[in-house]
Formats: C-alpha cells, structure tokens, sequence
C-alpha cells in the first residue's frame, strides 16, 4: 500500500501526462497508425537532444539550459553545409565535424563560467543561453554578407546581409539519416522483440542472477511484439504505411549505450561524486573544476549532434528561433519524464520524449475538436512546456528546504 | 615503541589567521617514523586547524594560508590541496563527515581510487574512459575491513549505517591506500562507543608498529595515555608543552589544556518512590540497523535522570531513536498519561519530549546560519516560540533571540566570536554544543540526550552535565541520558538501566558495584 503510494506521488507528473495524453488520443480522434507515424518520428527527432542533458544532472549541475549553445553551434554547422551544397549523410557528418571544435569551445567556456558561479548554475546557464543568442543573431542578422563573405541567393535576404528567417534543407540535409534505412514499424516491432529475446536468453544463460519476474515479463513483451508484427506484416494493414527512420533510432541508441557505458568508467564516477558531494570530492583529490568543465563540454558536444539530427528529421528550420525552442523544450520533455534536478536517467528521457511530443501532436486537434480552435491547443502545449519548467524548478527549491528543515528537526 | 628516530614530518612555526583572528601562534611539531603523537586541547585550541594546513585543506587557503613551514621526509615541501598530501603518502580522517550518503561502503572506500580495467574506448581516448572493476573493488574494501575487524557488508549504503560503523568506513579508505606514511586521526573516537575505540586503538598500534606515524587527536584522555609515544598539548593556539608519555600523567594534561584543575560533577540523592511515572514503555521494539531493540520495558519517572547504558549494538541507541520515531517501531509508548504514536517525530516533539541524538556529525546544522538561529530554528519550527505577534503574521523576536543564544554560550561554555557568528566557522566540538543549546531551547518537558558529552573536552564536559543537573533541578525537566561511558552515567543519573541484546538486563543504583555492572553489560541477569 504505502510502496503504490509511494510510486505515485514520485511519478506523479509522468502519470498526468499519460492521462493527458490518453485522454487527448481519444478526443482528438486520431487514428492510431497515424499517431504512430507522427510520434515514431518525433521520436527519432528529439530523443538524442533530451539524452545530451542527462550528463550535467550527473555531474550536480542540473538543467543545462545552455545546450542551447551547442544547437547553435549545429545550426551554424548546417548553414555552413547547406551552403556548400553537400547533401545526404556526407553533409550531415561534415556538419557534425565542423559543430565539433565550435562546441568545444562553447562547453570548455561555459564550464568555466559555471565554477565562478556555484551553486547558481541553472539560472547561470539559463541567462547565458539569452546572451549568446544576440550573439549569435549579430553574426548571421549583421555580419553575414557584410564582413563574413557569403554569396548564395537561396539562403541570404535579398539586401545581401543576413541569412533568411527560414531555411529549407529539402535537396540537402533533410532525411539524410532517416533514409539511410527505413523499415515499415510491423517490422521494426517484430526485429525488436527478436533481440529482445536473444539479449535476455543469452544474459539468463550466462548468469543466473536476473530475476525471474522480470525475465517473464520481458519474454512475453519479445513474444507479444514479434507476433503483432507479423500479424500486421501479414494482414497489410495500415500499420505497414508507418516507416520508421532506423538510421536515426542506431544513433540514439548508440548514445544510450554510451551514457550506460560512461557511467561505469572512472570519470562517470567522478562526474557522480562530484555532483553528490563537491567538497568531499575534492578533499579526496579530484579536481572538481575540471570534471564539471568535462561534463559541459559533453553536453554541448551532445546537444550540437542533437540539433543536427532534430532538423534533418525537420528538414527545415527558422534561423533566429529553432535552437531556442530545442532547449526549453528538451528540459521539458525531460522533466515530464519524470527526472528532476538532481537525476535523470536514460528512461526518463525517452519516456519523457514520448509523452511530451504525444501532447505535442494531440493538443492542437484534441483543442479543435472540443473548442473548435487549434489554436487553444497550441497554447496550451506552450503554457505546458514552460509550467512544467517552472513547477519543477519550484518544487526542486521546495524538496531542498524540506530536505534542511527535515534534517534540523532529526537532530533535535 | 621502537623508533630509529628518523623524522617524518616537522611543522616549525606555524601560524594562522582567520579573518584577523589568531588561532594558531608558532606551533613545532614533529613526529618520527612509526611514532603515536597524540594532540590534545579544548575545543577551538586549533587542533583541526593545523591538521588542515598539514592536509592542504582548502579552508585554510581560501583564508589567506598560513605562516611557517613544513617538511616531509627531511624535505620542505608545499601542500596546497589535499591532492598534494596524498601523494606524499598523508592520510586523513577528518573530525566532520566525509562520506556520500548515497554510495556504497566500497564506493566510497575507494573514492577517487577505484580499481580500472581496460577497454576499447579507454585505449583509444585515455584512462579517464576505464571501466570500473567492481569485483577487485568489493575485495579491496572487504579487506580493509577486515583489518579493522569489522563486520560490514561492503556493498551496504552509507546513508542507514550505525555512525560507529561510518567512522570505521572512514578509517578503512585510509587503510586502503598504498603508500601511507603519515595518518592524521582527528578525533575519529568522538562517535565510536568505548569498546569500539578499544578495537581502534589496537589498530593504531599495529599500524605504528608498521612504521605508519600518526597523529592521533582525542578528548579522552585514558586514550592517549594507552597508545602515544609523545603529546603535544594546545591552549587557545598556543603550544603549552609537548611530553613524552612517560613524564606526564592524565591529570598533569588535563591541567596543561584547561589552565586549571578540574572537579568532578557533584552528585545528588532523590527519593523517587513517590514520583509519577511521566513515560511509561512496553514491548517497545526498534528496527535499527546495528542498534536492534528486541523488547524493552521502561518505567520512567517524573524529574528523575535515567540512564542507559550498554555495549555497542547491543541497543541502547535505539531506544531514544524508537521513541522519538527516527527508526520504525513498534510497542506502546505512554507520555504523561497519553498515548504517544510511535513513527511520528513530529507529534512526538510538539507533545513536549526533545532528543540530542548521537549522531551529530554534520547532520542538523544549518552551517551557513548563525549561531544564535541554528539554536532557537527548531524552537521556532516546533512550538513557535520566540516569535512576536503582530496580528496578521508574526515576526522574529529578536532580542528575546539574543538573551537566550548568549545564556547557552556562557553556560556551555560555547567559544565563538558572538551569537551572529557563522556555525561553520566553529571548531567540531563548539557545532556540538550548538547542537546541545538547540536540544535545550525546545524546553521539553523530557529530554533524550545521547552522548552528550562526545567530542567536547574534559572541561566542556563538566559544564555540560552541570547544565543537565541544573535543569533537571530547577525546571524539573526529566532527563534520559544514553551513553557508552558508565562514569558519565554513575555522575549524574539516578537510575541506570543496562542494556543487553536489545533487552533491559537490570536497572541498577548508580552506586552499585562495578562488578554489578558488569555482570549486566555482560548479558547476565543481575542477583537482586
Ligand atoms: N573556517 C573558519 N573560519 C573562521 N574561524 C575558524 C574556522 N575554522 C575554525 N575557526 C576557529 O579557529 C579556532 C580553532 O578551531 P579548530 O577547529 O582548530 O579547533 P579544535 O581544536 O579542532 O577544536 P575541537 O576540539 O572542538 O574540534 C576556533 O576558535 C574556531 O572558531
Ligand atoms: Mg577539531
């Protein structure tokens, strides 16, 4: 009883935004092959960015508003790319390439920003992301055309100074991970649950150590999607209409695999003892300092490739707004899933991702349907991303002076 | 003792400043290969402080540094973070908390000295990115243990252990480093039981016999007398002497810290034959790891000073932890002729009981505040007194504030700059009496206190318990003192139930004989 109470009170934001969107489903009256195609895609679009921000929560410095720098970074990537004309995926590594040294740059800088301002970082990084987007407006607004050479009639405003408010990447960057492979989701479901399977088999023949609850649960999930998958292969049904970008889904995986990986290495340990505990840290000899610069340069690295791959999934961009929109975003997202300043794990992000883009896509038909008026729904996604930033933050300051006085009251 | 007498470390002429205040005048101390050297002195004599200059502590280099030099091994050398002291081979158990509630024992054991193994990525991009060897982990720490005697599982969090058992970690990292020359000990014995200490000490022995020096700081002075070759005695900063322990006595030290002779707490008789039972305890059972209660049942009279005492983990902690619902429990608890609720700190403080609990290590101060808020904070939380009423809402009251923070500093004696002064700038043993004031500014009607008197030296000690005698007298508030130290127990209280296996053995007259005592701690029924 108290554990299920417990579960919930903990969960309680992801639970409100299952209901949320179950209920949006319903009203909206989607259909579920088309909300599939939808969300598998928003999926593959922004899971990368949310997970860039699990390594700074690690490292003790909470939401780090600042990834909005290293989606500028990428943004600036592709622009240099797209004028270039490179497409497909040769475009988007050399995008990734030239993102790179500039994100670098960014982290290293922000770190060090961020050891004068302890215990301050958040509201730190928030402001720094505001700062660094008039710079970034004064060199593609002003200095484009002007002092940085740039001829190319598609992407430059017809005065010849400053880039378009809007970029197409159609003919270039758009879909060129996506493409790689794309599998109808039947499929994609069936091949699933068939590693599935595999993995678990191989893990429980190895070791007997994984729980028998949880190997059944996990088998029957494997035999459940194998056997729906090809019942929908088999029947045609509109399922097989959804295509699901593989390409992109290897890239985040591959990051999962990563951040599950850098959190058993040494420095993954650091990064969490620093963030437990800064002084106890450093009296054991760590350089605090630099292990947090370190987790601002991953993050920034990070968030510079997510930008890259949430606009190529997009394929189009507006110049001055899209890196603004993916940080707050992405914190929400986070957030819904269930993280908090002080941890956030792998499933939290995906889950988060999932939930916040099915409001995302139900909201403006759901507004429709009930108030005639999309536009209400949009407001309403809008209203959502920044109140949940808030709330959480509020109830991160709350929890923390709770955590003091409940301390105060165990000593008397 | 053998010693061939080569010097390990030599401190000339250290001095420090805190913010123009002078704690330390021209300290030498020097310690030889394999030698206890034993430092002794009140609370804020500077004992801390010139062990973090010796362990390039950052308080003392955000603070400006320090005068004179050091030299290690016959070399001079510059220690500016404790990175540095570690890599000449200096250990430290610090007097404050320095573990990760959230980690493992082995994790923390290890901290920052994990064992790695190679992987693809590690080859590639640098040792930063090896993978954690948990197994070799588990077994390092299993064997530092093991040197200790200590029965920890090693896979256990931190946060839930018995403090005597996070003092033990703390000393098990130390032990666990390779190339170990010199250990700073800084009153790791302040939360040990004495039986535990005991185990400590023997420790210390063998370690020195290894050709390890130490420095061993402690407030009991029995301590010192049984493992150090020589002691250095501090006073208010300066070096008062510096002996080897066959030329002074314990009494002699006692007089060289304080600056005159101590007398020993008065005792007092009182008929409590015809008092009203004020806290009445059945079946009264508590989860505590390492501090199980199986069944106690307790009569406590009104204005009486009870005692519990006890062996270590046999139980007697958890007692005030039960009942002040700091543990789950389960029993009956009658306060004052109601029913108190068991798991319920809250209800239980608001009703009028207040509890110094043993574990007072970093917990529960608000480091940043002053002294004078860190000691009325739960007054004010709990029973919202010194508050002014205006009306609407209400205000802090604070002269009332004043008077009481400056009461409590002059009788226990707290030695800092003034009420507003930071509690983090406080030497450990004046954060204890912090801690002790803020017990006493609840003014409950019963009051746990759990070793009062740990980590506050001898002097301190007398003022402490005088402070519970006059309360007991005055306000008639009843007292429950639980503590490892039976003199303690048999100075003031007047009854002292013993404790033995999560059970009450016997209640016996502080009088009675040691033998008696003995008997009971021993787990042997008592011949009434
Ligand atoms: N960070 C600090 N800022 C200012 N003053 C400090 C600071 N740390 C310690 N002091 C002062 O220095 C003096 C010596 O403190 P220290 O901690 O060395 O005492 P100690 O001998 O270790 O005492 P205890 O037995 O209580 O641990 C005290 O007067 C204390 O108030
Ligand atoms: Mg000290």
């Amino acid at each position: 009883m108290t554990q299920v109470r417990r579960f919930l009170t903990n969960n309680a934001v992801s639970i409100l935004f299952v209901v949320i969107g179950v209920l949006g489903l319903r009203v909206s009256g989607l259909s579920l092959p088309f909300f599939l195609e939808d969300i598998v895609n928003r999926l593959a679009r922004n899971s990368f960015m949310v997970l860039s921000l699990i390594i700074p929560v690690l490292a003790g410095l909470g939401l780090n508003f600042a990834i909005v720098l290293g989606a500028m970074a990428g943004q600036a990537a592709i622009i240099v790319v797209t004028h270039w004309k490179i497409p497909g995926l040769g475009g988007i590594l050399l995008s990734i390439l030239l993102a790179f040294p500039l994100a670098v740059v960014l982290g290293i800088l922000t770190g060090r920003l961020l050891n004068r301002a302890r215990g301050k970082e958040m509201i730190t990084t928030l402001i720094l992301g505001f700062f660094s987007n008039g710079i970034y407006q004064l060199v593609f607004l002003l200095l484009v055309g002007s002092v940085i050479p740039m001829k190319n009639d598609v992407l430059v405003l017809s005065s010849g100074v400053g880039l378009r408010t809007s970029i197409d990447l159609t003919g270039g960057l758009k879909n060129g991970l996506d493409d790689l492979l794309r599998i109808p989701f039947p499929v994609c479901a069936a091949v699933t649950g068939i590693v599935l399977l595999g993995v678990y088999l191989t893990r429980f023949f190895r070791r007997r150590s994984v729980r028998l609850g949880k190997m059944v649960g996990i088998g029957l999930l494997a035999l459940f999607l194998i056997g729906w998958g090809l019942f929908q292969v088999y029947t045609r049904s509109m399922f097989n209409f959804v295509r699901v970008p593989v390409g992109t889904f290897l890239i985040v995986l591959g990051l999962c695999v990563f951040i599950t990986f850098f959190t058993r290495t040494k420095l993954g340990q650091d990064m969490r003892t620093v963030g437990q505990d800064r002084h106890i840290a450093e009296v054991a000899g760590i350089d605090s300092d630099r292990i947090r610069i370190i987790a601002m340069v991953m993050s920034t690295v990070l968030a510079s490739i997510g930008q890259i791959v949430f606009l190529q999934n997009l394929g189009t961009f507006s110049t001055y707004g899209s890196h603004e929109q993916a940080g707050m975003f992405a914190i929400a997202a986070l957030l819904i899933g269930g993280a908090s300043v002080a941890k956030a794990t792998i499933g939290q992000a995906l889950l988060g991702t999932l939930l916040f883009h099915t409001m995302f896509i139900v909201s403006p038909l759901a507004g429709r349907t009930l108030f005639g008026d999309a536009q209400l729904g949009e407001f309403f996604r809008a209203f959502v991303a920044y109140g949940i930033i808030g709330l959480s933050l509020a109830l991160h300051s709350w929890k923390k002076q709770m955590q003091a006085r409940e301390e105060a009251r165990r000593s008397v | 003792m053998e010693r061939n007498g080569r010097s390990v470390l030599e401190m000339k002429n250290i001095s420090k400043e805190f913010y123009g205040n002078k704690v330390l005048k021209g300290i030498n101390l020097s310690v030889q290969e394999g030698e206890i050297h034993g430092i002794v002195g009140e609370n804020g004599a500077g004992k801390s402080t010139l062990m973090n200059i010796l362990f390039g502590m950052s308080v003392i280099h955000s603070t400006g540094g320090f005068e004179g030099s050091i030299e290690f091994l016959g070399k001079p050398v510059r220690i500016s973070s404790p990175f540095d002291a570690m890599a000449l081979g200096i250990g430290m158990v610090h007097q404050e908390f320095m573990l990760i509630p959230g980690y493992s024992v082995t994790e923390n054991i290890k901290l920052n000295r994990e064992i790695t193994k190679d992987n693809f990525f590690s080859k590639i991009l640098g040792p930063g990115l090896r993978t954690l060897d948990w197994d070799s982990m588990g077994q390092d720490a299993k064997r530092a243990l093991s040197k200790l005697e200590m029965d920890i599982d090693e896979w256990a969090r931190i946060a839930g252990l018995p403090v005597g058992h996070m003092q033990f970690v703390e000393i098990a990292r130390e032990l666990d480093k390779q190339n170990l020359k010199l250990l700073v000990f800084d009153e790791p014995t302040a939360v040990l039981t004495e039986s535990e200490a005991d185990r400590l000490l023997s420790t210390l022995r063998k370690l020195a016999e290894t050709g390890i020096s130490i420095l061993f700081i402690t407030h009991r002075l029995h301590e010192i007398m049984e493992v150090c070759d020589r002691i250095t005695v501090l006073r208010d900063g300066v070096q008062v002497a510096t002996k080897s322990k066959s030329e002074t006595t314990i009494e002699e030290l006692a007089r060289l810290m304080v600056g005159h002779s101590i007398e020993s707490v008065g005792k007092r008789k009182v008929n409590l034959s015809e008092r009203k039972t004020i806290l009445k305890v059945r079946d009264l059972r508590v989860l505590m790891p390492g501090e199980t209660v199986q069944k106690v049942d307790l009569d406590i009279k009104e204005g009486e000073i009870f005692g519990i005492g006890g062996l270590a983990g046999q139980g007697k902690i958890g007692i005030a932890n039960g009942i002040m619902g700091l543990y789950d429990s389960s029993g009956s608890v009658e306060f004052d002729d109601k029913l108190l609720p068991l798991n319920n700190p809250r209800e239980v403080l608001k009703r009028g009981l207040a509890f110094l609990s043993e574990d007072r290590r970093g917990v529960g101060l608000l480091l940043d505040m002053s002294v004078e808020m860190n000691i009325v904070a739960p007054a004010i939380e709990i029973h919202r007194k010194f508050l002014k009423d205006m009306g609407v809402f209400s205000v802090l009251d604070r002269s009332q504030i004043r008077a009481f923070a400056q009461d409590m500093i002059q009788k226990l004696d707290i030695r800092c700059l003034g009420p507003d002064q930071p509690v983090k700038r406080l030497s450990g043993g004046n954060q204890q009496k912090v801690c002790i004031a803020k017990a006493l500014a609840l003014e409950p009607k019963l009051l746990f206190v759990s070793e009062p008197t740990r980590g506050i030296d001898i002097g301190a000690k007398k003022r402490v318990l005088d402070t519970l005698v006059e309360l007991n007298q005055k306000n008639g508030m009843t007292i429950v003192l639980t503590s490892s130290e039976l003199a303690e127990l048999r100075s003031i209280c007047d009854r002292i139930a013993i404790i033995s296996e999560g059970r009450v053995m016997g209640i016996l007259d502080p009088d009675a004989e040691d033998a008696q005592f003995g008997l009971l701690m021993a787990g042997e029924y008592a011949v009434r």
